[in-house]
């Protein structure tokens, strides 16, 4: 280290000697003290700014909008929360909870293999390369990555195209003429939501994964071998059940964000509803701020004992 | 007996299809929209491209709209990544290495802007500034992205002060320096690259949110809520496909900065 930093370093022990040194005697002498002051500002932030208007939601919800002057009437009431049972909201809640599970289960499908290569056959550049493939579309842009499928689904885009060239348009229109899954093109149809879905969440599943094979002792493997498994036997009681947190883990991210999302199924698929664009209309459009604060608490119970289960898995020690 | 096969041989060749198709399907979307941009089509998503062209690089940059909204959209980054770059870095000294009750609860706390879904986050903001009646403005989005920003620069802080040797600190002491002199001599040097790295990855995070964004802008159009407008009722596709290339590229250079940085920084800790 250079001279000129060290004497810097006299220079302000001197200036600093009578307060700052004092100051830093007390607080070192009082362990709790430090942690205590750093950790004011930050947790102010958070209680008031976050948790309050968390709660503030929460008190939204009770209250009600008057029809004919449409403003809020500030008196408590469960009505809120018994229009969310009426069979029409029930539908959408369930209709979200189905394409959640589904997304997530095909994204541990496709993200597992890659998430095991990385962890168990590649090193050095190869495993860098990997990774960075993989975090860069976790941290770019998610309308520009929603952007790209609307090119890629629509009626004259990439893959109709490829279709063609292929000579399986039959199947295509099949699979579009199909009642729940079809549309009148791949990207006004549910399965378009749902592949953009798993697109949108598959790195955030894959990671969580990797780092949690990762962490299995090659030795266990190893002995698993010696004493004579074979090599599926070997991933399907050995690996699996120790890449489970990391599932569980990864699983948390595409469950929530498939069922808080309200921009994809909004830009690809057809007019079908989702938890998190009736919340979103009911705030903006009916202006029936109650209503969608009601509506929003039903994704948080959902996750929360969704948590609740991964956090039996081991979901946390993963993350 | 051991099995013949041993697991750890070589990846089998279903498995190397499967990496190889996953990573195709990262990758191909994105490719995409780069020949998007060239294409000469304007008025539908046409593939292949009828022919090739520059043009609409110049139309995009003559858009005043859009340059309005890139301003916007940097200011309210910049802003938020400053605000979350001090608050993170103190919730990270306070939790890195001191173990108290309630320390669980507070780094829950600090994760669950990101855990809950962004339409939970977004519309309990909304509903605190309608009670609060307080205007939309140029902070109310500040205020939104920064919350969710802080986690980024805490997660970055703490691995790299968990790695820091306590030795380094202890020296420190030992030659007669004060907690400030060995903060600002000491582990701020150590820190600085994680900081770097946690700030590049929240000014990313920041400049690409959307989902928070449309509650608690208002009127106000940030690029992502022009990119959204333009998603949802496309009216100007060649310029679109321009602004979602220079999107990429605003994102991906700070990432890999932040990833090369935390490498190289964890490296050097470790030496």
């Amino acid at each position: 280290m250079s001279g000129a930093r060290v004497s810097t370093l006299n220079a302000g022990a001197q200036i600093g000697a009578g307060l700052g040194d004092r100051l830093s005697t007390y607080l070192l002498r009082r362990q709790y003290l430090l942690p205590l002051l750093l950790l004011i500002p930050p947790l102010l932030w958070f209680s008031v700014i976050y948790l309050g208007s968390l709660f503030t939601l929460l008190a939204q919800s009770f209250f009600r909008l008057d029809d004919f002057s449409g403003t809020i009437v500030y008196e408590i009431g469960l009505q809120n929360f018994v229009a969310l049972l009426e069979p029409a909201n029930l539908d959408v809640i369930r209709r979200s909870v189905v394409m959640a599970t589904l997304v997530t289960i095909t994204s541990v499908s496709i993200g597992f293999p890659l998430a095991y290569m990385m962890a168990r056959y590649t090193r050095g550049t190869t495993k860098a390369i990997l990774y960075v493939a993989v975090m860069l579309p976790l941290w770019s842009s998610y309308l520009v990555r929603l952007y790209a499928w609307k090119l890629l689904l629509a009626k004259e885009g990439a893959i109709a195209w490829l279709v063609t060239q292929l000579h399986f348009s039959w199947l295509l229109e099949a699979i579009l003429s199909a009642p729940v899954v079809g549309g009148n093109s791949l990207s006004f149809s549910p399965l378009g939501t749902f592949v953009v879905f798993v697109y949108m969440w598959l790195p955030f599943v894959i990671l969580p994964i990797q780092a949690s094979i990762e962490r299995i002792p090659p030795s266990l493997i190893e002995a698993s071998a010696d004493l004579g498994a074979h090599p599926r036997r070997t991933f399907w009681t050995v690996i699996l059940p120790l890449a489970m947190p990391g599932i569980a883990a990864g699983s948390i991210f595409s469950f929530s964000l498939t069922l808080g999302d309200y921009i994809i199924p909004q830009v690809i698929g057809n007019s079908t509803l989702f938890i998190g664009q009736v919340v979103y209309r009911q705030q903006g459009i009916a202006g029936n701020l109650p209503f969608a604060a009601a509506f929003s608490i039903a994704p948080i119970i959902i996750i929360a004992i969704y948590l609740w289960l991964a956090k039996r898995k081991g979901a946390f020690d993963a993350l | 007996m051991r099995s013949d096969t041993p697991l750890s041989a070589r990846p089998s060749l279903g498995l190397t299809l499967a990496t190889i198709g996953g990573v195709l399907f990262l990758h191909v979307p994105l490719a995409l929209i780069v020949l998007y941009a060239f294409s000469s089509e304007d008025k539908s998503y046409v593939f292949p491209p009828p022919s090739l062209t520059t043009q609409w690089f110049s139309v995009a940059l003559d858009r005043v709209d859009v340059w309005n909204a890139v301003t916007l959209s940097v200011q309210v980054a910049l802003s938020a990544t400053a605000l979350a770059l001090i608050l993170g870095t103190l919730a990270a000294g306070a939790l890195a290495r001191s173990k108290f009750f309630g320390r669980d609860a507070i780094s829950l706390l600090l994760i669950l802007p990101i855990a809950l879904p962004g339409v939970v986050t977004g519309i309990a903001l909304r509903s605190a500034y309608h009670s609060a009646d307080v205007p939309f403005s140029f902070w109310t989005i500040v205020i939104g992205h920064a919350t969710f920003c802080i986690v980024v620069v805490y997660n970055n802080a703490v691995a790299r002060l968990r790695r820091l040797s306590p030795s380094l600190i202890e020296a420190s002491m030992d030659l007669g320096a004060n907690a400030f002199q060995t903060f600002f001599y000491v582990v701020l040097p150590q820190l600085g690259s994680a900081l770097l790295a946690g700030a590049l990855l929240a000014f990313a995070l920041s400049f690409d949110e959307v989902i928070v964004t449309t509650f608690t802008a208002g009127q106000q159009t940030t690029l992502p809520i022009w990119m959204l407008q333009e998603l949802i009722r496309p009216r100007q596709r060649p310029v679109t496909n321009v602004v979602a290339v220079f999107i990429i590229a605003m994102t991906f250079i700070p990432i890999v900065a932040a990833y090369w940085l935390s490498q190289r920084g964890d490296d050097d800790v470790r030496r």
